[in-house]
């Protein structure tokens, strides 16, 4: 076990920390834009598609100047955001933003895919049956579509702790408040016999990512039984 | 139930439109595949909108184009049973039969569950998971389902089309009883005639988008006479079984009938083909066919290069199919007298 020093373990705990904040945060906004991609009418879907797409293909530090440049104080977000005394630039809330950006299209794509199998059938099924839209929706699309929402989850806790481009450009790279696992190493490896430390947190980075999909699994196959029974 | 409805729907590959007014409890939707029966289903509980037209069911309008009216699924009561039942999966057979049911005003739930358990026999199925049944058990409850939110009306697109023979006649009396015992109307879809026959009394009949006939179940299945290889098909409900020998005595209106045994037990609902009831001048004293009935010619009817023939035998109806030459050799005419003769294995029992 190499010596980590104070700021690792802050590190470590900050990028659970934003990873967890970043996944939840979004499961609620991921789950409204699947179903609007695959079951509502409204018109443009496919330039919904391409803007909610647009962070998977851009380079993540383009992703991250755009941030900037939106919440910083000049920024037409961050002016309202300092007007009600909110600094996200240079904080692990922007880390979190970061995140979210860049991991939302994973998200958004696995639910999607969990919500596209979903039998049309069961949804008229339940509207002939005296469900309103938004009742189908709680009681059979959102329980239909738990694994889906589970494998995003996964995917975008797993992207959101690898995250780099973005945040260091929106959140910096200072130890203890906004440094995160990947920035870290990062430093690391600039730093002269900071090698072994580095190779420490890539350690922890694998044991974070591997618990994160036996977790994933586990949750599969508790699901899988409880349909069964 | 009074429904009235003008729609037009079109597709790129396929135009629906439909103008018709009718009355009943018992509507059959007829016709071949491709022939606009879904769509019309679609159209009705409100899961396609229609481009133009309306319908008024009950005198309550559910869709206008010309008021930009059209109901939501929900505010209709229009419950469906689709091919393939489509419980939901994630419940379980009590969940998915109380789904509707939960769903009603407290004044509005007329149904007891435990009274449509008893009818549909749900009671065993109740605390399973709904991945666990058999094809005819998922109809079953799909049916419990649609009645248990008591709806205005009940759309049924081919329930039993997805099923065997055998567990197809084991769910139509199911069907049957549901309906008379709540009341509440229904439309089924089919292209089976026999289905049509057992659970409709008018019929409306399409083809390729279009209503071709408003009719009734048995006048179709006569006109169908002509094209069909098996023939007209006399459903015949016999009881009170005495096995006779390997043979089974059945007691059909006020005359008995010798079936071949193995047919099952008990009352029950059987098919017999008019190719099947041969008809003589004079009784035949002696064949090898076990049924020898005296009848009255109370109809004849043209089925293409054949003839239709309905027997009166002592109050229950029979029909028989003869060619022109036969009725020439025979007298045919309403009031003359024959003998039906027919062999023990030539029915068939349904259910």
């Amino acid at each position: 076990m190499p010596d980590f020093a104070p700021t690792d373990y802050q590190a470590m705990l900050l990028s659970a920390k934003v990873a967890l904040t970043a996944t939840l945060l979004s499961l609620p906004l991921g789950f409204a834009v699947a179903w609007l991609l695959v079951f509502s009418r409204v018109p443009g879907k496919a330039l919904i598609d391409g803007l909610v797409n647009l962070p998977l293909v851009l380079p993540p530090v383009v992703v991250g100047y755009l941030l900037l440049l939106a919440l910083g104080s000049q920024g037409w977000l961050g002016g309202v955001l300092d007007a009600w005394g909110v600094r996200v630039i240079f904080t692990w809330k922007a880390a979190v933003l970061a995140s979210m950006v860049v991991g939302f299209p994973l998200l958004v794509r696995a639910i999607r895919l969990g919500m596209e199998s979903i039998d049309t059938h069961l949804i008229q099924a339940s509207r002939t049956l005296g469900a309103p839209w938004y009742d189908t929706l709680f009681t059979v699309i959102l329980p239909l579509s738990t694994r889906a929402l589970i494998a995003g989850a996964t995917l975008m806790f797993a992207r959101s702790l690898g995250e780099f481009g973005a945040t260091i450009i929106v959140a910096g790279n200072i130890p203890g408040v906004t440094q995160t696992i990947p920035l870290a190493i990062f430093d690391y490896t600039n730093t002269p016999g900071g090698d072994r430390l580095a190779l420490g947190l890539c350690l922890v980075s694998i044991a974070l990512a591997l618990a994160v999909l036996l977790f994933n699994e586990g949750l599969v196959k508790r699901r899988q039984r409880g349909a069964r029974s | 139930m009074k429904l009235e409805l003008s729609l037009r729907k079109r597709y790129a590959d396929f135009a629906f439109a439909a103008d018709f007014s009718v009355e009943g409890t018992r509507l059959g939707v007829f016709g071949p595949s491709g022939s606009g029966k879904s769509t019309l289903m679609h159209l009705l509980a409100g899961l396609l909108p229609p481009d133009d037209g309306f319908i008024r069911l009950n005198d309550e309008v559910l869709f206008d184009a010309a008021r930009g009216l059209c109901l939501a699924p929900e505010k209709r009561r229009i419950a469906v049973v689709f091919q393939h039942a489509h419980l939901f999966p994630h419940l379980s057979v009590r969940a998915n039969l109380l789904y509707g049911y939960k769903r009603l005003k407290r004044k509005e739930r007329r149904i007891d569950p435990a009274a449509l358990y008893e009818v549909l026999n749900l009671g065993p199925l109740l605390g399973r998971g709904v991945t666990s049944l058999s094809g005819g058990e998922r109809q079953r409850v799909a049916l419990g389902r649609a009645v248990l939110a008591h709806p205005r009306l009940i759309l049924m697109d081919e329930p039993v089309s997805g099923l065997d023979d055998a567990l197809k006649y084991q769910i139509l009396p199911y069907l049957r009883k549901a309906f008379a015992e709540f009341g509440i109307p229904l439309i089924f879809i089919s292209h089976s005639l026999n289905e049509m026959r057992l659970m409709c009394d008018t019929v409306l009949e399409f083809g390729k988008g279009r209503l071709l006939a408003q009719t009734s179940a048995e006048e179709l299945a006569r006109r169908r006479l002509a094209e069909s290889p098996v023939g007209y098909i006399n459903l015949l409900r016999l009881d009170d079984r005495r096995p006779k020998e390997d043979l089974s005595d059945y007691r059909w209106g006020d005359k008995r009938l010798i079936l071949t045994g193995g047919n099952g037990e008990g009352a029950g609902m059987f098919e017999l083909s008019s190719k099947d009831v041969t008809l003589f001048k004079r009784h035949p004293e002696a064949s090898s066919a076990r049924n020898i009935l005296p009848c009255r010619v109370s109809g004849l009817f043209a089925a293409g290069n054949r003839l239709g023939v309905e027997l009166d035998c002592g109050g229950a109806t029979l029909v028989s199919q003869v060619v022109h030459e036969a009725a020439r050799d025979l007298g045919l005419h309403p009031g003359s007298e024959v003998f039906a003769v027919i062999k023990a294995s030539a029915f068939r029992r349904l259910y």
